[in-house]
């Protein structure tokens, strides 16, 4: 009788484990406070929540190694206002406008933008605050560990074929866009981004309405969303359903004050200290990690392959560094799959570990020459963390 | 225009007369903030927008305390409209500098 309600409950719940067993599951993430409860929810397989209202999700980590692809139901998800009407959400009668400084401005169903010609990229998508809660010292925010990141095959339409169909007017200088997502008061700033005119046409920002061949789940965005290759999370709005074209800059709470970074080469400053001057967050910077040990693990002495996943802004990864002794030595490790200039990279590297305790760091190099710091750096939002990482484990 | 036509047709039939919208439910949120000074005041203000989770997971130590928690409060009020009295800023700062 147990036995067939747990099985019942199993499947109502798709999961892999008890039912019972999930519910109740924590993990605890490395860093002060970093308990966290396992969660399902719907289109999702448990997923780590960082916050319940509005939702944040994190991605559990052994889910990178399996494969290069993040899977719709491990990927990330990050609201940032409560007041989120799912069931308002009707993709037959879902429209995205297209206006302001255009010569036609335009109302798209999701059927009118399928009719046109399609794209398709492999794309990572990073929160802005993923890993912000190593940051050292803390900062406050969501205290994300390393799963506010994703990679998925996106199919969409250029915002370029969109805004070239409602004619941009001379002089235009940005878009902004938002979702049908809002705040729970009315004075809280809705969330809205904007992008560079000149970004926005570069052929590769997307209205995504396909993710790894299948809806966007929800909880990602349902039924569009935009897509900013090799750019933070932050501008990829969920559920679009505006997109304005204006002749200067926009300046709304979203952009002029929050999301940004130092004005400084890397976005960082020295630790605990204000910025002078600070921009909007734009590109990733380069970031790797091992996949295939967590740390703290123990590991069989002699012979492995270690396998990870590398990637940045957009330039691609060039190479990927190994080190088994803390930074002592590194050797090349063996790129996979080139999935894409936005995809995480696949890399993997026969090591040998003797007995005994190794720290092991992996340092991506990517095509603009630019790598990975051994110091952590800081700002005060947390965002952007790229040190090298360490993986200690103990061989026996 | 007969073209139109035919559209409107085969559009009649590949499309049910009540375009539906679909059903998603968030989990409830059963988040709760811990016992401690002002509780009834944190939970109507702060549990307006948000759940307890975006407290109980910031940072803690002595660096985390009053002066954190009131940067805090100022910020939901000044950044993110955040009906708060005036006189009900201290409690619910010394609620969280000494509960979390």
């Amino acid at each position: 009788m147990q036995r067939r309600t747990l099985i019942t409950a199993s499947g109502a719940l798709a999961l892999g484990a008890s039912p019972l067993q999930a519910l109740a599951q924590t993990v605890t993430l490395p860093f002060d406070n970093g308990e966290r409860p396992i969660a399902k929810y719907p289109q999702k397989r448990p997923m780590i929540r960082l916050t319940s209202r509005p939702p944040q999700l994190e991605t559990p980590f052994a889910v990178f190694n399996e494969n290069v692809i993040t899977p719709n139901d491990a990927f990330f998800v990050r609201y940032h206002l409560a007041n989120i009407p799912f069931d308002d959400i009707d993709p037959d009668t879902w429209t995205v406008e297209i206006k302001g400084k255009v010569n036609k401005p335009l109302k798209l169903k999701l059927a009118d933008l399928k009719r046109l010609p399609s794209v398709e990229l492999v794309a990572v998508n990073q929160c802005s605050g993923n890993s912000r809660a190593f940051s050292n010292p803390r900062v406050a925010g969501g205290q994300s560990g390393n799963g506010a990141m994703g990679n998925a095959r996106w199919k969409g339409v250029p915002l370029k074929a969109v805004l070239d169909q409602a004619g941009v007017q001379a002089g235009a200088k940005q878009v902004f866009y938002s979702g049908f997502d809002g705040p729970v008061i009315d004075k809280t700033p809705k969330f809205v981004k904007a992008l560079d005119i000149d970004h926005a046409r570069d052929g590769e920002v997307m209205i995504a309405y396909q993710m790894n061949g299948a809806d966007l789940p929800v909880l990602n965005g349902f039924p569009i969303r935009m897509v900013v290759p090799g750019w933070y999370g932050t501008y990829w709005m969920k559920h679009l359903n505006e997109v304005t074209v204006i002749d200067k800059e926009y300046d709304g709470f979203w952009m002029k004050s929050a999301y940004r970074i130092p004005d400084t080469e890397n976005g960082m400053i020295e630790p605990g200290t204000a910025p002078k001057a600070t921009v909007p967050i734009n590109h990733f910077n380069v970031r790797s990690f091992i996949t295939s040990v967590a740390d703290g693990a123990k590991v069989k002495a002699g012979a492995t392959t270690l396998k990870g996943i590398a990637f940045n802004g957009g330039s691609g990864i060039k190479s990927v560094a190994v080190s088994t002794d803390g930074g002592k030595s590194w050797a090349d490790a063996k790129l996979g799959q080139d999935l894409g200039k936005f995809s995480f990279r696949e890399w993997t590297l026969p090591v040998n570990l003797a007995a005994g305790e190794h720290v092991l760091q992996v340092r991506a190099t990517g095509n603009d020459g630019k790598t990975q710091p051994d110091k952590a750096g800081w700002n005060p939002p947390g965002y952007m963390r790229n040190v090298i990482e360490s993986t200690r484990v103990t061989a026996a | 225009m007969k073209r139109f036509a035919i559209l409107l047709l085969l559009g009649a039939a590949a499309v049910p007369a009540f375009a539906k919208p679909i059903t998603f439910e968030l989990p409830a949120d059963t988040t709760q903030f811990k016992p401690g000074p002002h509780l009834d005041v944190v939970q109507g203000n702060c549990g307006a927008c948000h759940s307890a989770d975006y407290v109980q997971t910031q940072p803690t130590g002595p660096k985390f305390k009053k002066d954190f928690w009131q940067a805090e409060v100022t910020k939901m009020i000044k950044v993110y409209g955040a009906p708060i009295d005036e006189k009900d800023i201290p409690a619910i700062v010394e609620y969280l500098s000494t509960t979390y």
